[in-house]
């Protein structure tokens, strides 16, 4: 077994693109890495500077009147606003009552995707039936459910939840479904030469050859579910970023409102990411 | 001697809404145990259809298929396919690729795994194991393809232009490779070819079907001095380049036009039974292509 595994890596060397270092004596080589290590800097620093930038004006131009800061706030009255909730763990409450939702959401959006998505592929009859209500019911404007959820659920986390869900889990159905039709049917028909039943394409091909679909998928749905989360809160909801901002907005506490704001755009890059890394380690 | 495969008087049409697409219309033939029968044809006469019938993937409309006397179901166990490309997962190691129909059949067991492995080992993998497709070369992927065919043991092969995805170079010596695995089981083996060279190199008996909807326009049967002979040094005798004009005459002439079909059924030791047959006249340009064909049929040796 050994030999083997030597065997491949020394296939997957040869394949692989010859190493930098190899090459270190080219001057030509040098001077193109150089180029590149030098733009490469340049576009981070220039981030910064442009995060940078954007947060001071903003101070300053509040200091000096030239806004409003009751209205359009401040760096330093967001940071002291977090700092103030931070120091009552109440922003760390309602931050964590957001993530648990659309954590929640998310779990149930891939679930409910991928069988949904397996039992319309499984039933060609079914899939044409239901078609062009899943279509409907995609681009149908979810938040306008919303109002309707809450009396038939109540104000609570169901309401948030489902809400959540129904954002992101039609969309999700249909791409899956519509990935699984276009595997190449002689990989199919491969299943099928060996004997194989219609149980077998799905586990041996339709699944594993759908991986990156799902992951891809994901990656949407992560986003969607945060979006949903947020529109339920905005309508029911004793705590969540949702919550603050809508609350924060009714007793004009607008330090409040864009803290959250603050929050929820960095929460969302990092569920973002944490899919992508899900991405790169099931590609290894 | 009951024949391995016999196809009685088979039909097949698609159906959509435009109409009906009539494939093959009363296909008959036989395949004796241990023949290398290869069909050719012009593209689309079928000839993938009449795979997947023996294959007993599709059903009949009408006529039977019989392999050892007993009507082919679907996804009858006798018989093993091999499609065009390889279609080796790349999510999947070499090992748990060729092991694949195994899974499916639920004969994953020890035992046949060290047959798997075995195989791998005798057609030059054994170090490939827990490689990856991509690391294979085409002609290593295509010989992984035909064990993973082999692993259930099948009576009958099915090989639907299994070269014609490969570049020139590779598919000569890949061809080479696995009709002498095929030819050394001793397995009996269906070729389905648009490549009248690759016919003529590999086959003990070629079928020609004619354009859509296929019938059966003639019979070649290729005897060459050896029964074991490679393709590739089947491309240097002499025999070669004969077989080679007798099948281009039962392809060139009539043009579909004229189709009586040949019952291929007990064709003895008669080199040919052309149902249209009407003469040497061969056009200049195709005689042309035809000596290049054969001209290039001859290099490889020296790569061999």
């Amino acid at each position: 077994m050994r030999f083997h595994n030597i065997a491949s890596f020394i296939l997957r060397r040869h394949r692989a693109v010859i190493p930098a270092a190899d090459l270190a004596d080219s001057p030509a080589q040098c001077r193109y890495l150089e180029q590149e290590r030098r733009i490469r800097r340049q576009i981070f620093v220039c981030r910064i500077l442009f995060l940078v930038l954007f947060l001071f004006s903003w101070e300053i131009s509040a200091r000096i009147g030239i806004l409003n800061d009751f209205i359009f706030s401040s760096p330093s009255r967001v940071l002291s606003c977090f700092l103030s909730m931070a120091a009552d763990r109440t922003i760390f409450y309602h931050t964590g009552i957001t993530v648990l939702e659309t954590l929640l959401s998310f779990f149930l959006v891939t679930w409910i995707g991928i069988f949904g998505a397996v039992a319309l592929w499984s039933s060609r009859r079914l899939a044409k039936i239901l078609e062009p209500y899943l279509v409907m019911l995609n681009s149908l404007p979810k938040s306008a459910l919303a109002p309707l959820l809450i009396v038939w659920l109540g104000n609570n986390m169901k309401t948030i939840i489902t809400a959540a869900v129904s954002v992101a889990v039609f969309g999700s159905i249909l791409t899956l479904y519509n990935g699984f039709l276009s595997m190449d049917p002689d990989q199919i028909r491969l299943i099928y030469t060996l004997g194989g039943k219609q149980k077998d394409v799905l586990t041996k091909v339709l699944l594993p050859g759908s991986v990156p679909l799902i992951i891809s998928n994901m990656k949407v749905n992560i986003g969607l579910c945060l979006v949903g989360v947020i529109i339920g809160e905005f309508l029911s909801a004793q705590a969540g970023l949702g919550f603050l901002i809508i609350y924060g907005s009714q007793v004009f506490k607008l330090d409040l409102v864009i803290m959250s704001i603050v929050i929820l755009c960095i929460l969302s890059a990092i569920l973002y990411q944490a899919v992508a890394v899900l991405e790169r380690r099931c590609r290894q | 001697m009951t024949p391995k495969l016999e196809v009685r008087g088979v039909d097949y049409s698609y159906h959509t809404m435009e109409g009906e697409t009539k494939a093959l219309s009363d296909i008959s033939f036989h395949v004796n145990s241990g023949e290398f029968l290869c069909i050719v044809g012009p593209s689309g006469c079928g000839k993938s259809t009449l795979l997947s019938l023996l294959a007993g993937l599709l059903a009949p409309e009408r006529g039977e298929i019989l392999l050892d006397g007993v009507s082919v179901g679907k996804g009858a166990s006798g018989i093993g396919y091999m499609l065009q490309r390889d279609h080796l997962f790349e999510w999947r190691t070499i090992l748990s690729n060729v092991s694949l129909g195994l899974e499916v059949r639920r004969k994953c067991d020890s035992k046949h795994l060290s047959r798997v492995k075995e195989l791998l080992d005798s057609y030059g993998l054994q170090y490939f194991y827990d490689a990856h497709p991509s690391e294979l070369s085409g002609g290593m992927r295509q010989r992984a393809a035909l064990i993973r065919t082999l692993a259930l043991e099948p009576d009958l092969l099915l090989l639907d232009e299994p070269f014609s995805a490969l570049d020139y170079q590779t598919r000569l010596s890949v061809c080479d490779d696995i009709s002498s695995i095929i030819r050394s089981r001793k397995k009996t083996a269906i070729l389905i070819t648009h490549d009248l060279s690759e016919a003529v190199s590999t086959a003990d008996r070629i079928l020609v079907l004619t354009n859509r909807p296929g019938t059966i326009k003639g019979e070649l049967v290729i005897r060459f001095p050896n029964y074991e002979m490679s393709p590739l040094k089947r491309r240097n005798y002499p025999e070669f380049s004969s077989y080679f004009n007798e099948l281009w005459k039962i392809l060139g002439n009539g043009n579909g036009d004229d189709t009586s079909t040949v019952d291929g059924a007990g064709s003895g030791d008669t080199d040919i039974i052309n149902g249209t047959e009407s003469g040497d006249e061969n056009p200049p340009a195709a005689r042309n292509g035809l000596m290049t064909a054969v001209n290039v049929g001859g290099e490889p040796d020296e790569i061999s």
